[in-house]
């Protein structure tokens, strides 16, 4: 292995020798450190501290040597140094001329202090929160009504672009989602209605399960975690790129050209997402209600069509566009408050998902309330 | 120069590059490209935009890896490094990237105390002291220690990174256009720093730069990198060659303006206006 720095001390009458032999580098002087820190004269009066068998020397070293002297000038001995080369002896002047104390890191604070401090700086950023998403929520609607006033400020391009990174792309993992969903809600209530002899009401249980709530929810906590995220990672990554600040330079309104587009496509595609989603739900129902309980297809859409109100479809529907204007507004707001740094990015984008899950749970509380008053 | 004179002629070079071949894809960076440099000297690698002057410096460090080619740092080769080697290796290396690169999470002191964490068994006391050191040594004041990066201005997130590629004393240093971004005061007094700290630390220094005015004040020697090679010497050397593009970049107008102010004499009132956004 690699050699160590030595240390050997001898007493010459009244004057402690310390000798330093072998390397003294960066890598080799963590022993001697604790050994000079701890150093006792012994009823010495002087040190002479000699560099005579030094071989590899760098700051590390000279900044012990260094440290010594100062630790046994304040406990009034002098110390001295023989031998050494040149150079040696030089650096350990440059790491004299540059001893400067630097302040120590400010104190922890105690456990409960720093709890107290952590839960009043998470209510405010709660409440700021809120007031600035609000905010950005009213300059979206009033950029998104500007532009259905004056469609020529829509742009087509992206608007087209982001349809299709956020709907087509999305096709397998929702399709796939909701048709394994159809297939659990279908096995389940299957598994418990059997008990009733009431099999064929599995259709109704699927139908009204996916169409109002499982075909919307969960293409909405898809897009949430596929688009929501993707929205602040690319404004957040331009806006430390500066690219935000080049737009605003040159007239280009980021609201317009980056929110408008997002919003917008969202709100198209969530809509007919969500139906993709309800015949893919369906679809897996009726694949297992063939499967495991005898009901065929033919049946099963007659059941559907007796047993599930056409509104079951319009509550689900109406939902989307709600939603899409909500995970949309969540994802590009979060994606402006990224500040200058890459942790920034990261924290923004978990911020955005969760918020857009978050709300879109809490809309989806709202509407059922909402028609359950209306009576739908 | 006096560093360069003193250990130039001696000691074998610290660096040696054989017939470098880099490509990405079938784009050829370096051909058969050459390049020594020598123990306590201070190199200058220059080039036009695109001719590989970063490649070649990330290639050296191993960030990259060539096509063919050897390349020999501090004696050893560096194609066949076992991973406990390469760590080793790269204890005697420093590099500072363009902008510093400092982990925003970490103050300035956790930052230059990362290296000594991660490759050494200094005591926690001692660490702090060592990066004491380093933050007074690249010249930055004690109350930044305790700063994070984003708190800092661009030309201390330079020293400050400087500070952390100096944590292990290496014997050589690798300088990603160390000037970019500063102003002409900023960019006078970093030159001098780097010399300084060069001369003091015994330090061997690869130089990535666009500044007429550092190549002039701290660089010993200077490699244009052209056609896919390297044409080494001083630049009064340089100047004598024939090739179009050299001829250009020390004769054109920046070029005269550096080379009258020229020197550590500081540059002359006009010469700072010419390089202003150098």
């Amino acid at each position: 292995m690699t050699p160590e720095a030595r240390l050997e001390r001898h007493q010459e009458a009244d004057c402690l020798v310390l000798a330093l032999t072998g390397p003294w580098t960066t890598l080799t002087v963590a022993a001697q450190d604790r050994a000079l820190a701890s150093l006792a004269p012994n009823g010495a009066r002087r040190v002479r501290i000699d560099l005579t068998g030094l071989e590899a020397f760098d700051t590390a070293g000279a900044l012990l040597v260094h440290r010594t002297v100062k630790q046994l000038a304040a406990g009034g001995l002098d110390g001295d140094l023989s031998g050494g080369l040149a150079a040696q002896r030089a650096l350990i002047d440059t790491v004299r001329a540059h001893d400067r104390d630097c302040p120590p890191p400010p104190p922890r604070r105690g456990a409960l202090t720093t709890l107290m401090a952590h839960t009043g700086r998470a209510t405010f950023f709660v409440f700021d929160e809120a007031v600035s998403l609000t905010n950005f929520l009213g300059h979206t609607m009033i950029v998104l009504l500007r532009a259905l006033a004056q469609p020529r400020r829509i742009r087509l391009t992206a608007l087209i672009n982001q349809m299709e990174l956020t709907g087509l792309n999305a096709l397998p993992i929702v399709g796939l989602i909701s048709f394994l969903i159809g297939v659990v809600l279908a096995y389940q209530g299957a598994d418990q209605l059997a008990k009733f002899g009431a099999e064929i009401f599995t259709v109704n249980l699927v139908g009204v399960g996916v169409l109002r709530e499982m075909g919307i929810m969960l293409t909405a906590i898809i897009v949430a975690g596929r688009s929501g995220s993707a929205f602040t990672a690319q404004i957040g990554t331009m806006k430390v790129n500066e690219e935000i600040d080049a737009m605003r330079t040159i007239g280009l309104d980021p609201m317009e050209v980056l929110v408008l587009p997002r919003v917008l496509a969202l709100i198209l595609v969530l809509p007919l997402l969500t139906f993709y989603a309800d015949i893919m739900g369906l679809l897996g129902g009726a694949v297992m209600a063939n499967w495991v309980l005898d009901i065929s297809f033919f049946q099963f859409v007659r059941q559907f069509h007796v047993g599930v109100p056409v509104w079951s479809f319009w509550v689900g529907m109406i939902k989307a566009p709600v939603f899409a204007f909500i995970i949309a507004v969540v994802g590009c707001y979060e994606g402006f408050k990224v500040s200058m740094s890459a942790q920034s990015v990261g924290k923004r984008t978990t911020a955005a998902v969760v918020e857009a899950i978050f709300l879109v749970i809490v809309l989806d509380a709202l509407f059922s309330i909402i028609f359950s008053i209306l009576g739908i | 120069m006096d560093g360069a004179a003193a250990n130039g002629g001696t000691g074998s070079p610290v660096i040696e590059v054989r017939g470098l071949r880099t490509q990405f894809g079938s784009q050829v960076i370096h051909d058969g490209l050459d390049f020594q440099v020598a123990p306590g000297e201070i190199m200058g690698v220059v080039g036009g935009s695109g001719t590989g002057k970063s490649v070649l410096l990330r290639t050296i460090i191993g960030l990259n890896r060539p096509a063919a080619g050897e390349i020999v740092v501090l004696g050893r080769d560096t194609g066949g490094l076992k991973p406990a080697e390469r760590r080793a290796m790269q204890r005697r290396w420093g590099v500072l990237f363009q902008d510093g690169a400092l982990f925003s999470s970490l103050t300035v002191e956790q930052n230059i105390e990362v290296p000594l964490r991660e490759h050494t068994r200094l005591g926690a006391a001692f660490r702090r002291e060592i990066a004491g050191l380093k933050i007074a040594l690249v010249g930055l004041p004690p109350d930044s220690a305790n700063k994070y990066p984003a708190q800092l201005s661009g030309g201390m997130r330079k020293r400050a990174g400087l500070a952390r590629a100096l944590a292990l004393d290496p014997e050589i240093l690798f300088l990603d256009e160390p000037t970019a971004g500063l102003d002409p005061i900023g960019a006078h007094r970093f030159d001098s720093l780097v010399k300084e700290l060069s001369e003091a630390l015994g330090l061997s220094l690869v130089m990535v730069t666009h500044d007429l005015d550092s190549l002039h004040a701290i660089c010993d020697r200077v490699s244009v990198l052209i056609d896919k090679r390297v044409r080494v010497g001083t630049i009064d050397e340089l100047m004598q060659l024939p090739d179009a593009w050299i001829q250009d970049y020390f004769r054109g107008p920046r070029g005269r303006a550096a080379l009258t102010s020229g020197g550590p004499a500081g540059p002359s009132p006009s010469a700072g206006r010419e390089s202003e956004d150098a």
